[in-house]
């Protein structure tokens, strides 16, 4: 509606207990700092778990939405922000090197649309249900996944 | 006439930059929209992870070219953050000084462009007359009048000339009543209240869940300032307001970076007079941290974050950078559909593009 | 001495030269055909026309760095400056340059309709000249409704835009062809209308008559304010520049329906624009401020002067007015001036029998 006014809402340490109380296994979360808390997230709880934070901890909006090649693994890093609580939470989510693949937050949040575009076309990472995982940034018959780790820069 | 599909772009005098804009047209009336970019993707990110910290700086001016001052400061607050350095508090000052200075010379080439999309080429000259002055002081304290490279991790590269405090308020005092000037010859204008009011509608709602930040979703009547909500540096202790709008339309956004421009005359003028004396710059250790650390801005455009991950080298492993403007375009189509092809530079104009950010 | 006899003049003395020459070498006959009445007088139409198209000409040119500087002066900068004095010579350079460019003929035009539509378009702005007189003594045809022959010549236009429209085979074109047909067809009614007014007052179609009629009574600014305020906003619509050139707008169309002519078309479509501009401003001259009626200077030098000040307020409101959309164009054109111009009609009818003007 129109003219919304956010109003302050809960502090980070009261978020953290209700993710707590909600998601017993899968979920590790902490405050590190004014605003920010901070989590590791098991990938089967994901999608549950933002799902809770858009609908009864009033996080309305998707900062960013970023994609990691740690070697062994990959991470999906998202951060996601509540202007009624005034606090960031990011979640880290471990995703397996040969069979990167995690839910699509884009049915909850439009803004993770193109994030996850992007994610999916420099680093091969799959997300199920988005709605058009297709070719942002690079050329349409580009082959090569650029910004993982085995993809090194000419020169350096 | 049959439905059809136009390519606005990506060789066009209007669009702000290199991309494509393909909207499905029935007549006049356009029924679908989708935006079509990386026609300047540099692989920013991946560069980064090849380059010692400090030098990354010059990169991050080149991210949005028209407010290359806020990427910088954004680069450094992240890896401030991600060391554990804290700034002295004159540093502070005069970086939200330059910041701000930063942000009217960027609306200032907002409003040139919109004018020019309009078909008002006078307006164009006049605001780049206007931004001739804040680029001149800009370039007293840094050296350069676009890509500054002047925020450095720890503080700024250099402190202030000695007339600058003098020069600053001269040059604001001059520009507000030339602001006062372009608030007449836009509001004063029925067409231009013709073209922009009811045009490219973006609810609030839409604006929050599609990721929309900044003056675009301010002037939705969402009351929500980074500066306020997430305060960094010193902005919490200067006296400045928000600036929002109830409309959703054109004019709103308009209404909401004019009142923005007025506002950081303000902000400037504060803290000119706060500022401290004392150091500019800390050390820092060459070897980042192995830990994650990430900053949110507000950008002239919208919100800004980046995100870093050190491994106890010099490099950084992974830099990410959040740029406003690339999840507005992809809202875009909402506040396109249902209008008329005349409508795309009016309501293009009011969402205030930069490629350089939306790409990187 | 009108310009028929001053023209008859010069072209008797040039062909009484060439008969000397033929006499002496030897061509009676040739001569002979040559001095009759008939040869002299279609020689004479085509000295005058030569003279109206070079002062056209030279106006169009004068007209386009008037509106150069002006809009400079207005953006706070000069304007040209540098080629001829105070950049005067500075289109002349331009045009010399568009003639060298390239012909880019799109290969999936219409060969046809592509070539031709420049043509009328600038046959028909050039055809204008010719009804339109420089003062009483200087004019090329004193037709009897030598308004409706302008106003006529006017509407050949959209022909042009439309065939240029639809034979780039471009969609921008396409666009913007139908674009501007619609808006000068939309307001070529209210510009009728508001000159009707003017003949009502004057009560004859004939240039030469509606100037002395101003200057028996009062020009016809004051008794018909509003017709000339409908007439100057259906003019800058006809001629389409802003406020009202959407169908070129260069933020959305590239060019509209010039996109793809290039080089000396493209140049030409330009000058057309300039002529239909000068055409308006003289139109509006004769028929609301009194023509070529002035004291101490010579009528013609008194038509240019108030022509070019008539242009100043068309370069004037180019400057410091946007773009409006098209369909609020065509609102404004049928909703907004054409009620106001059966308001000035009937103004002008209750003038004319109160016997004022």
């Amino acid at each position: 509606m129109q003219g919304e006014m956010p109003t302050v809402g809960l502090s980070e340490e009261a978020v953290v207990e209700a993710i707590k109380k909600s998601f017993t296994d899968g979920v590790t979360v902490g405050v590190v700092g004014p605003r920010r808390i901070s989590a590791r997230v098991a990938r089967s709880v994901v999608y549950k778990l933002c799902e809770h934070l858009k609908s009864a901890l009033s996080f309305e909006h998707v900062s960013c939405l970023s994609g990691v090649d740690k070697v062994d693994h990959m991470e999906v890093v998202y951060h996601i922000s509540s202007y009624a609580n005034e606090c960031v939470i990011e979640i880290t989510v471990d995703v397996p090197s040969d069979d990167p693949e995690v839910d699509s937050i884009t049915p909850l949040w439009g803004g993770a649309n193109w994030h996850e575009r992007e994610t999916h076309e420099l680093f091969g990472i799959r997300f199920k249900n988005h709605p058009k995982l297709e070719r942002l940034l690079l050329p349409f018959d580009y082959e090569y996944f650029p910004f993982r780790k085995e993809f090194k820069l000419r020169g350096r | 006439m049959a439905e059809m599909w136009i390519n606005m772009g990506p060789q066009h005098p209007m669009t702000h930059g290199l991309w494509n804009l393909r909207v499905k047209v029935d007549g006049e009336t356009i029924l679908d929209a989708e935006p079509v970019i990386g026609y300047l993707h540099r692989g920013w990110e991946k560069m980064t992870e090849n380059r010692v910290y400090p030098q990354i700086i010059p990169m991050s001016d080149r991210l949005c070219y028209g407010s290359s001052m806020t990427w910088s400061h954004l680069y450094c607050m992240t890896i401030e953050n991600l060391m554990g350095v804290e700034v002295p508090e004159r540093a502070e000052y005069i970086r939200v000084i330059v910041l701000e200075l930063q942000r009217i010379a960027s609306h200032l080439m907002w409003l040139a462009a919109f004018g020019t999309d309009l078909g008002l080429l006078t307006v164009f000259v006049y605001c780049m007359r206007e931004r001739e002055l804040f680029l001149d002081l800009l370039q007293s304290v840094t050296g350069a009048r676009m890509t500054y490279n002047y925020p450095r991790i720890g503080g700024v590269r250099n402190d202030l000339p000695p007339d600058f405090g003098r020069d600053c308020l001269r040059t604001l005092d001059h520009f507000e009543k030339k602001l006062d000037e372009y608030e007449e010859i836009f509001d004063g204008s029925a067409i231009f209240l013709m073209r922009t009011q009811d045009i490219g509608i973006l609810k609030a709602a839409d604006g929050m869940n599609l990721g929309v930040t900044g003056a675009t979703l301010r002037g939705s009547g969402v009351k929500i300032d980074l500066r306020k909500h997430d305060p960094y540096s010193v902005y919490h202790e200067l006296d400045w307001d928000l600036c929002t709008h109830p409309d959703c339309d054109c004019y709103a956004r308009y209404r909401v970076r004019m009142d923005e421009m007025r506002m950081s005359c303000q902000i400037v003028r504060d803290a000119l007079k706060k500022i401290p004396a004392g150091p500019i710059r800390v050390k820092v250790p060459r070897n980042a941290p192995k830990r994650t650390a990430f900053a949110r801005v507000e950008d002239p455009r919208g919100e800004g974050l980046m995100y870093v991950i050190g491994d106890g080298t010099d490099k950084p492993y992974r830099l990410k950078v959040r740029s406003p403007i690339f999840v507005t375009v992809s809202a875009v189509p909402i506040m396109l559909i249902g209008y008329k092809i005349a409508d795309v530079p009016a309501i293009m104009g009011s969402v205030d593009m930069c490629l350089g950010e939306t790409d990187r | 001495m009108d310009l028929y006899q001053f023209t008859e003049g010069i072209v008797s003395w040039l062909v009484g030269i060439v008969n000397w020459i033929l006499n002496w070498v030897g061509f009676h006959g040739l001569a002979g055909w040559l001095g009759s009445p008939d040869i002299i007088k279609f020689l004479t139409l085509l000295g005058e026309s030569i003279v109206l198209l070079a002062i056209g000409f030279i106006v169009a040119i004068t007209m386009i760095w008037q509106e150069r500087k002006t809009l400079g002066r207005l953006m706070d900068r000069r304007g040209a400056m540098v080629v001829g004095p105070a950049g005067y010579f500075q289109n002349i350079a331009d045009g010399l340059k568009t003639l060298l460019k390239e012909y880019i003929i799109p290969e999936k035009a219409d060969k046809t309709a592509y070539n031709w539509a420049p043509v009328i378009m600038i046959g028909s702005s050039i055809l204008l000249l010719v009804a339109i007189p420089l003062s009483g003594r200087f004019y090329m045809s004193d037709l009897n409704a030598g308004l409706l022959f302008i106003f006529a010549v006017f509407s050949i236009t959209p022909f042009a835009i439309l065939m240029g429209g639809w034979a780039s085979n471009n969609k921008y074109s396409l666009i913007g062809g139908m674009r501007s047909a619609a808006q000068l067809i939309s307001y070529e009614i209210p510009l009728l209308l508001s000159m009707v007014g003017v003949v009502l007052l004057s009560g004859s179609l004939n240039i030469g008559d509606i100037v002395n009629a101003q200057a028996e009574s009062t020009w016809f600014i004051i008794p018909q304010l509003i017709g000339f305020i409908i007439f100057m906003v259906a003019i800058v619509a006809e001629v389409e520049r802003i406020p009202f050139d959407l169908p070129e707008a260069e933020a959305e169309l590239v060019e509209g329906w010039w996109t793809e002519y290039g080089g000396m078309r493209f140049g030409l479509l330009m000058l057309a624009e300039y002529f239909r501009g000068y055409a308006g401003a003289a139109v509006a001259v004769l028929l609301f401020l009194g023509g070529w009626s002035g004291p101490f200077l010579p009528p013609e030098i008194w038509f240019l002067i108030k022509v070019f000040i008539v242009f100043f307020i068309l370069i004037w409101l180019r400057g410091s007015l946007m773009r409006v959309r098209v369909d609020q164009i065509l609102n404004i054109g049928w909703k907004r001036l054409l009620p106001l111009a059966m308001v000035n009609l009937v103004i002008a009818v209750v003038f004319k029998t109160l016997g004022w003007f």
